[in-house]
């Protein structure tokens, strides 16, 4: 493995034509192991319970099979080869596909290994163009390779003719990065801040339920429910309320604290000598991204309600090349606000440790705050009206409107924090836009890597002169907003975020 | 843009022109049929059910009613005011377009970051001898369209932006 490392790195030009490798064969096993793990509490309870069902035992050990089958069918029809010029992938049996993504174009490279993948040594690893993913745009992805293949890959394909290579007399052990952030066990405390815990709650009340549903167990048989549902009848409502309520915030803080330590332990943020963001985490699923820092577009500062509530955060990479829906993209877990503007600011490389984040943000007018309000409110008042049509027409309960009328006067604060979480600004580099109250959101988005504009007028923005600005570029989202900005303000800001682009299509009154 | 040092620093209004061209007049015919193909499609699938259900529910009528007053001023406005706000202007630095009508959108491209040209003809505007020019960049944000463009502009158009992004150098991201 090391030599292969150093023929790679040494000399580029000389090597003859690259085999074509396979993937790990270690890979046949892990899918269906992974998908096996999911079984467990089924195999558990119907172990543990006696109640086994025949029928549906031998229904799952057939879907493993097929599972199996196709991870070897996978493995057999898979070759990957990296040449000077590209990476190419070879896949399928009946529907022969060829990947080729030129090496030039890919800005990161992400490695995750589910627990499956941990126990077989082996990796999954996306390799991230600057293509955005699009129906039809399948992600570039090798799974699995060993752990070590995997380590080669993320050095090899970042790296750049142009930059100098690692000491060539240890290839095996590159020198060590810079490290930028880690985790600090205090900020667990953010967890139950962020609302994780409720989707965890959620799911394991799920498979609980799910797994009583599907061993068909009478849960009037269990004497704990049993004498639980008899208390439930005869207890008042307060005290049932309360019940709930404490029995809620228990599992969410278990069930948060938990995906916490799960998702984010290992945490490290580091900056590696091949001008790369390196960010590992994760417990029993671990994740490592690299990113390619010339193509870091900015930072995404994320502050959810009850976060924000506890001065804390989340950081973001403004990447090309990233997976949207994962959180391959994070540069910082939960934790203090100011830790998060700080990695911000390290990740950028900003000297001074000011995050463009944390600058003074010009305010919106006051129509932008008679917008928020109408919408806040008016909404509000719509799901009234509806509710209120529906007991007249449709014998609906009356109640379900008479409670609804809260939702208008929450409306108000909703509204009003909106308007003041509205602001923009620009620095030499960056353009800052913050919007957003149940999660707020400020981005920092580099001028040079903005790539088209947007402006947007609904009919009630044009009679209160407003508009939506909307920033174009190649990485993140794809767009950044700024919201009900006056109209000659938000063509200024654009003039000047990006000189000339706008100018010869702007008037002045 | 005063210079005068006892001018008070008020900065002037900004607004954005419209962009040089109209796309062709044909295409308020193009918008009309689309929304009457919608709107008789809408009003089809009520009168079936009028007709072959066996006993139809009372408002139906009235929803049919309203269907084809909707129907009818929708097609009377949202051709011409579309026609009134849909511009394109291609320069040799950017491509710039206006388009909607109760909800408009201006966007510009640099055309350095422009990675596709294409033009597209659906059934209804191959009829009225029309095409749509789409330009995608790397953004995610999605492409610039121009729709309603008469086929020899977009031909046109499309020669003049396939060469002017070949001249120019970098990978548009």
């Amino acid at each position: 493995m090391s030599t292969e490392t150093e023929t790679v790195a040494s000399s580029p030009v000389d090597v003859p034509e690259p085999e074509w490798r396979r993937l790990e064969a270690r890979t046949v096993l892990v899918r269906p192991f992974n998908e096996f793990i999911g079984f467990i509490p089924l195999l558990i309870g119907a172990i543990a319970l006696g109640q086994h069902n025949d029928q549906k035992i031998w229904y799952g050990l057939g879907v493993i099979t097929l599972l199996i089958a196709r991870g070897v069918l996978h493995w057999a029809t898979t070759r990957y080869r990296i040449t000077d010029e590209q990476v190419e992938i070879r896949h399928g049996l009946i529907n022969r596909q060829r990947m080729t993504t030129r090496r030039e174009r890919i800005r990161t490279v992400e490695a995750t290994a589910k627990f499956g993948h941990r126990l077989f040594g082996v990796t999954s690893v996306r390799i991230g163009t600057g293509q955005h993913e699009h129906k039809g745009h399948r992600p570039v992805r090798l799974d699995a390779v060993t752990t070590a293949e995997a380590d080669r890959l993320r050095r090899v394909l970042l790296q750049r003719n142009d930059i100098a290579v690692a000491d060539p007399t240890s290839p095996a052990e590159p020198p060590a990065g810079v490290v930028l952030a880690k985790l600090d066990w205090r900020w667990l405390k953010y967890a139950p801040l962020t609302l994780s815990g409720l989707f965890a709650a959620a799911a394991i009340l799920g498979v609980v339920w799910r797994s009583v549903n599907e061993l068909d167990i009478n849960v009037s048989r269990v004497g704990l429910m049993r004498s639980g549902v008899r208390w439930f009848e005869h207890a008042s409502a307060g005290a049932v309320i309360a019940a709930v309520t404490l029995v809620a915030v228990v599992l969410i803080v278990f069930g948060s604290t938990l995906i916490y330590v799960l998702k984010y332990s290992g945490y490290e943020l580091t900056r590696e000598p091949d001008d790369t963001l390196h960010v590992r985490r994760g417990l029993l699923t671990t994740s490592a991204v690299t990113i390619e820092e010339a193509r870091l577009r900015g930072v995404e500062i994320r502050e959810p309600l009850l976060l924000r509530a506890g001065r804390g955060a989340r950081c973001l990479a403004v990447a090309t090349g990233l997976a949207h829906r994962s959180e391959s993209h994070l540069l910082m877990p939960p934790g203090p606000a100011v830790e998060a503007h700080r990695v911000a600011s390290r990740a950028l490389r900003l000297t001074d440790g000011t995050s463009p984040t944390q600058v003074r943000l010009a305010r919106h007018s006051a129509k932008a705050l008679r917008r928020r309000l109408v919408r806040a409110v008016g909404s509000g008042l719509v799901v009234v009206l509806l509710l209120w049509l529906a007991s007249v027409a449709l014998g609906w309960p009356v109640w379900l409107w008479q409670v609804a009328c809260v939702l208008p006067v929450l409306g108000v604060p909703l509204g009003w924090n909106r308007y003041r979480n509205l602001g923009h600004a620009l620095t030499p580099r960056y353009l800052v836009s913050r919007s957003g109250s149940l999660e707020r959101r400020t981005v920092a988005l580099q001028r040079t890597g903005i790539i088209g504009w947007q402006v947007r007028r609904t009919f009630f923005q044009r009679r209160a002169g407003l508009i939506t600005l909307t920033a174009s570029t190649s990485a993140g989202r794809g767009a950044y907003h700024v919201f009900d900005i006056t109209t000659s303000d938000g063509l200024r800001l654009a003039d000047e975020a990006v000189p000339g682009l706008l100018t010869p299509f702007l008037v002045e009154d | 843009m005063t210079t005068e040092p006892s001018a008070p620093p008020r900065q002037p209004t900004l607004r954005l022109r419209d962009p040089r061209h109209r796309v062709h007049p044909r295409a308020i015919l193009w918008w009309t049929v689309r929304s009457a193909v919608f709107w008789v499609v809408v009003a089809l699938v009520q009168v079936a059910f009028l007709v072959f259900a066996d006993q139809p529910p009372g408002w139906l009528t009235t929803t049919l009613i309203i269907t084809g007053v909707v129907g009818v001023l929708q097609m009377a406005v949202e051709p011409q005011w579309r026609y009134r706000v849909h511009h394109w202007e291609a320069t040799p630095d950017a491509v710039f377009t206006r388009s909607g009508w109760i909800r408009q959108e201006w966007r510009v491209a640099p055309v350095s970051r422009i990675q596709t040209v294409d033009t597209k003809r659906g059934l209804l505007e191959q009829l009225f001898g029309l095409a749509t020019v789409t330009v995608t960049t790397a953004s995610a944000a999605g492409p610039v369209e121009i729709a309603g463009l008469g086929q020899a502009d977009a031909a046109r158009l499309v020669d003049e932006l396939t060469a002017t992004t070949q001249a120019t150098a970098g990978d548009a991201t």
